[in-house]
């Protein structure tokens, strides 16, 4: 054991919790009066001089945290000596007022330096030594690594066309001129790749709320919240995967004007503790049996909003079934059991849920009577199998209570903010792919073991039939290949097979468990070191400018310049920089966003000139979402076939898969479930929620982070009890499709048959392939939902066991 | 003494994020495990079983704590060497010159507050980023809340913004130190207190 963890363990372990526990006992009594102690006569330092003196060699510079796919965006006041980071601090403009409020970084960022200074960063370009995925590398120069990928693209390019090449679904880096689209550019000017649609994060809500309302602009600007009166953080926890900078003080805001809010969610999040009047948990994968049962309630005791189905919605019940579906079973049919003979009550939901019905009503009851009313849809419980009907199901509580295009109200779905979808995310110029087939992002795998032949029955679209399978891996920023895709043990043995991906390219910070299958990998500079641009995300008025903090170490170049510098290879490099660096195209979207959506956005020159780090435009009066539409369904009728909200939806109906995709939001049990036979052997259902100490798996290794949030299986009490395990120890968490060993944490804060694992730690496979960090894609399944072709990665069972020697 | 400096800390607001905890950290270059601000996750009760289901009885908050610049300063009085003093305006520090790491003051101190790093053979505590005060600027960790649960001021002042409450479980009794402290309670306080509420993440803290 190394010092500092020993040191840390004699702490923890004997001193701190000595005394600690001597708290609630009186501690002898004093009557020293405060004046008594005196400065020290003597002695160099009044008290411990703790925080260095920052004195005129100091730079601060004001930028973006770097963008990593969290939900937030926030500024970093970064301190700067001899080109070394020394400090972080947060945003620190004078006002911190509901309609701007400071954007707060949270650990992650406040934590930054100790990534920038990690002993383990890639310092030099790498080509593989050994067998693929074993993880030895010898260094190279920069020439040789690329002339290897330059001969590497033609060979493939020659062989196979360009639709073999693919760029995946990576976010590590997510500034505008940072990330995987500076090699989509790359692409895009070569002849094209593969493309892919949805993400890892919301397959099923982005895909789910258009068949609801048309379009994912249902969200109304959060300072919106403050208006509501009741709030229902479905499976949303913000405080910890901060979904939006601030969400969690808006709720706080909004529930100290006097809004209720209640936390639906099988683990006692922070959320749930810091904002909530009441949690509520409950069986992951169930929470559309309980939407539907809350629906039941409303219908059975008249408490649905009559005139605003019957004006703004298709579907609800037999009288406005779409044309072409009369005699189809309406959303009413189903929640009363008129052909299924199944009536969704509280009662059948509480038998799945594990929520008593009791509770479900009266959740009913409150959301539909206080007016008006959040429901939050996080995007946890839509990351399973089937996750496109809890969206639905979402949806149509908010439409049938009439909580839509209302102050205080709120559509749920995706929820992308009014009016206008917010800022835009990418407006760095990636062009158009000659490569016309597109993939869901989470069939990657299939296109490779597959891809020739595969057509929409597996989701792609643009074409009828891929020509090809995947050749060539370009992972910019991603760490999506291997760690964060389902099934590691199976990734892992698809990828060490160099006949099906011939060459396999990494860029990277640090050797990632992708990074290990790398061919060649290539050592990228941090968003500290390079130029950038970030925008407020899903929410948030803001361009936070991202100017180069201290110069790129050792032999690290950015993204755009490794992208550039093949392309030079290629013969293209002015066509792809169009004689712009990485300021230059900062400028540019910068000039961008000024001409789009930010007209009053200062000049790069008057940005770095202020030091502000962010732009922002106050929000004093909250967008809604369907204002317009809710005031006239006529005159402004939404994108849906019907122009109206689309409770039943003939799309779906006629794709003719009613036991998948029905067309009505149904309740539907999943493939791995506590009520299915797998339960014998794999009693637990385990979820991969997100983490504090972690972006999804960057971050991985700061210790300040593992100190604060340390990697455990959570569990309850009961389930602990009855297999011997003891708060921190070891465990042994399995399935069919791999084991992981790690420490667990004993808590009362997970309900009973639920194990949680924070998503993100890296695959640390021992030689015997167990995975000794609590990894959770060793345990997840790379099945895919059967409408939006998304992940659906939190649909686990497994079983656990007190670890054997650890 | 011209005044007491003392910090407010609103559980009712905290998510026990810790983004205090590593704003100080980072503020105060502590490395090697050494923590100053910590984040207690307080839970009392348990689950039951009713009519086949499983109820959760759980009370559940945070408790985010340095040092409390305590009126009565019980690690000094410990201290064989005289190394921690007490200034005009309330702020407790330790004088590293004159700390021989006998650890006294860590035993002293009922809030676990005073450090100890092997490395150095010294210990170091919560200095209300002294140096900050001095220069007219709030402490790190007040600065870096997310859900702004943190205060700092006079004690006096806080007192008379956000009440006199100076103890939740499962603190100890602040007659014995007179913190200067001011808490604002969580909604489940008096439930946690019932249910036997004790500290979940000891090897966190």
């Amino acid at each position: 054991m190394k010092a500092p963890a020993l040191r840390k363990k004699i702490e923890t372990s004997a001193m701190s919790r000595r005394s600690f526990l001597r708290w609630g006992a009186l501690v002898g009594g004093s009557a020293a009066s405060a004046g008594k102690l005196k400065r020290p006569g003597r002695g160099k330092a009044a008290g411990r001089p703790p925080a260095q003196e920052l004195s005129s060699d100091v730079r601060i510079v004001r930028t973006g945290c770097p963008s990593h796919n969290c939900g937030g965006r926030c500024v970093l006041k970064v301190y700067v000596r001899d080109n070394k980071v020394v400090r972080i601090e947060g945003d620190d403009r004078p006002t911190d007022g509901i309609e701007d409020p400071q954007l707060r970084p949270c650990i992650r960022g406040r934590a930054y330096r100790r990534r920038q200074d990690h002993p383990d960063r890639l310092k030099y370009p790498l080509k593989r030594v050994g067998k693929r995925g074993e993880g030895r590398f010898e260094r190279i120069s920069w020439d040789e690594a690329l002339d290897r990928i330059a001969s590497e693209f033609e060979r493939i390019k020659k062989a196979y066309g360009n639709a073999a090449f693919y760029v995946p679904y990576g976010t590590g880096s997510y500034n505008q001129v940072n990330g995987r689209q500076t090699a989509q550019r790359f692409m895009n000017l070569y002849g094209g790749s593969l493309g892919f649609y949805n993400s890892y994060s919301w397959a099923c809500i982005s895909a789910a709320t258009p068949t609801v309302y048309g379009t994912g602009v249902t969200g109304n600007q959060r300072q919106d919240w403050l208006n509501a009166k009741y709030i229902l953080m479905w499976s949303w926890n913000p405080a910890e995967m901060r979904d939006g900078t601030n969400s969690e003080y808006f709720v706080r805001k909004a529930r100290e004007r006097g809004a209720r809010v209640v936390c639906i969610d099988p683990r006692m999040t922070l959320s749930a503790v810091a904002l909530a009047d009441e949690w509520v948990p409950i069986r992951p994968g169930t929470d559309a049996a309980m939407m539907s049962a809350m629906a039941y309630v409303m219908i059975t005791e008249d408490l649905t909003d009559k005139d605003f189905v019957r004006t703004h919605c298709v579907g609800f019940d037999e009288t406005q079934m779409p044309v072409g579906s009369s005699g189809a079973e309406s959303y009413k049919d189903y929640i009363l059991g008129r052909r299924d003979g199944v009536p969704k009550t509280p009662g059948w939901a509480e038998g799945i849920t594990g929520v008593p019905g009791a509770t479900i009503a009266r959740l009913a009851r409150e959301y539909a009577t206080t007016k008006p009313g959040v429901l939050y849809q996080g995007y946890g419980m839509q990351r399973r199998a089937y996750g496109e009907q809890v969206v639905r199901a979402g949806c149509v509580l908010a439409a049938i209570t009439g909580n839509v295009g209302v102050p205080g109200g709120w559509a749920s779905g995706i929820a992308l903010q009014a009016p206008d979808g917010g800022p835009f995310w990418l407006v760095f110029p990636t062009g158009q792919n000659p490569v016309k087939a597109v993939i869901p992002s989470f069939l990657w795998t299939e296109a490779v073991v597959r891809g020739k032949g595969m057509g929409p029955e597996d989701g792609v679209t643009g074409v009828e039939r891929l020509e090809t399978s995947i050749k060539c891996i370009w992972a910019v920023a991603c760490n999506a290949l291997i760690n964060q895709h389902g099934n590691v043990n199976r990734t892992a043995r698809i990828l060490a097979d160099e006949k099906l991906v011939e060459f396999l390219l990494v860029q990277d910070n640090f050797l990632t468990p992708t990074g290990r299958f790398a061919d060649i990998l290539l050592p990228v500079c941090t968003q500290f070191e390079t130029w950038g641009l970030e925008d407020g995300w899903k929410y948030g008025d803001e361009v936070i400018l991202m100017p180069q903090v201290v110069p790129a170490p050792f032999e690290t170049k950015s993204d755009y310049r490794i992208c550039a510098d093949i392309a030079g290879r290629l013969g293209f490099e002015e066509a792809y920089t169009e004689g712009r660096d990485e300021r230059g195209w900062t400028e540019w979207a910068l000039d961008r966003y000024r001409r789009t959506r930010f007209p009053g956005l200062p000049t790069l020159a008057e940005m770095l000139e202020a030091n502000r780090g962010v732009y922002s435009v106050p929000v004093t009066k909250p967008a809604v979402a369907f204002a317009d539409f809710r005031r006239d369904p006529q005159k402004f009728p939404l994108p849906t076939p019907s122009g109206k909200i689309e409770i039943f939806s003939k799309r779906l109906h006629d794709l003719n898969k009613p036991e998948t995709i029905p067309a009505v939001p149904k309740y539907i049990q999943e493939w791995e479930s506590p009520f299915g036979a797998e339960a014998q052997k794999y009693p637990l259902q385990l979820v991969g929620h997100h983490y504090l100490s972690r972006v999804h798996s960057t971050l991985e290794n700061i210790d300040w982070l593992e100190e604060a949030f340390p990697q455990r299986l959570f569990l309850n009490p009961a389930d602990a009890a009855a297999r011997k395990i003891r708060n921190g120890d070891p465990v042994r968490v399995w399935n069919d499709r791999g084991t992981t060993v790690v420490r667990c944490r004993v808590t009362p804060r997970i309900m009973p048959g639920v194990v949680a694992l924070p998503q993100g730690a890296w695959w640390t496979p021992d030689a015997q392939g167990v995975d000794r960090r609590g990894s959770v894609n060793i345990l997840s399944s790379e099945r895919w939902t059967p409408f939006a072709f998304g992940n659906a990665q939190h649909t686990i069972m497994v079983q656990v066991a007190k670890a054997e020697g650890g | 003494m011209v005044r007491q400096y003392g910090f407010h800390f609103n559980a009712a607001a905290c998510s026990g994020c810790k983004a205090c905890q590593v704003a100080c950290k980072d503020h105060n270059d502590l490395t090697g495990g050494i923590i100053w601000r910590r984040v207690y996750e307080v839970a009392g009760g348990g689950w039951e079983k009713a009519g086949g289901l499983w109820v959760p009885k759980v009370a559940a908050y945070n408790v985010s704590m340095a040092c409390n610049h305590c009126e009565v300063v019980v690690c000094g009085l410990a201290c064989p060497t005289k190394a921690i003093w007490k200034r005009d305006d309330g702020i407790v520090l330790i004088d590293d010159s004159r700390c021989i790491g006998c650890r006294y003051c860590e035993w002293a101190c009922p809030y676990s507050a005073i450090r100890y790093d092997a490395a150095t053979n010294l210990v170091s505590k919560c200095t209300f980023c002294v140096e900050e005060i001095d220069s007219g600027r709030p402490p790190a960790c007040v600065t870096s809340c997310p859900l702004r649960a943190l205060d700092f001021g006079d004690i006096d002042e806080l007192r008379k913004k956000y009440g006199q409450v100076d103890r939740v479980v499962p603190l100890p009794d602040p007659e014995a130190t007179k913190p200067a402290l001011v808490i604002t309670p969580h909604k489940d306080t008096a439930e946690a207190e019932k249910r036997g509420a004790e500290v979940i993440n000891w090897e966190e803290v």
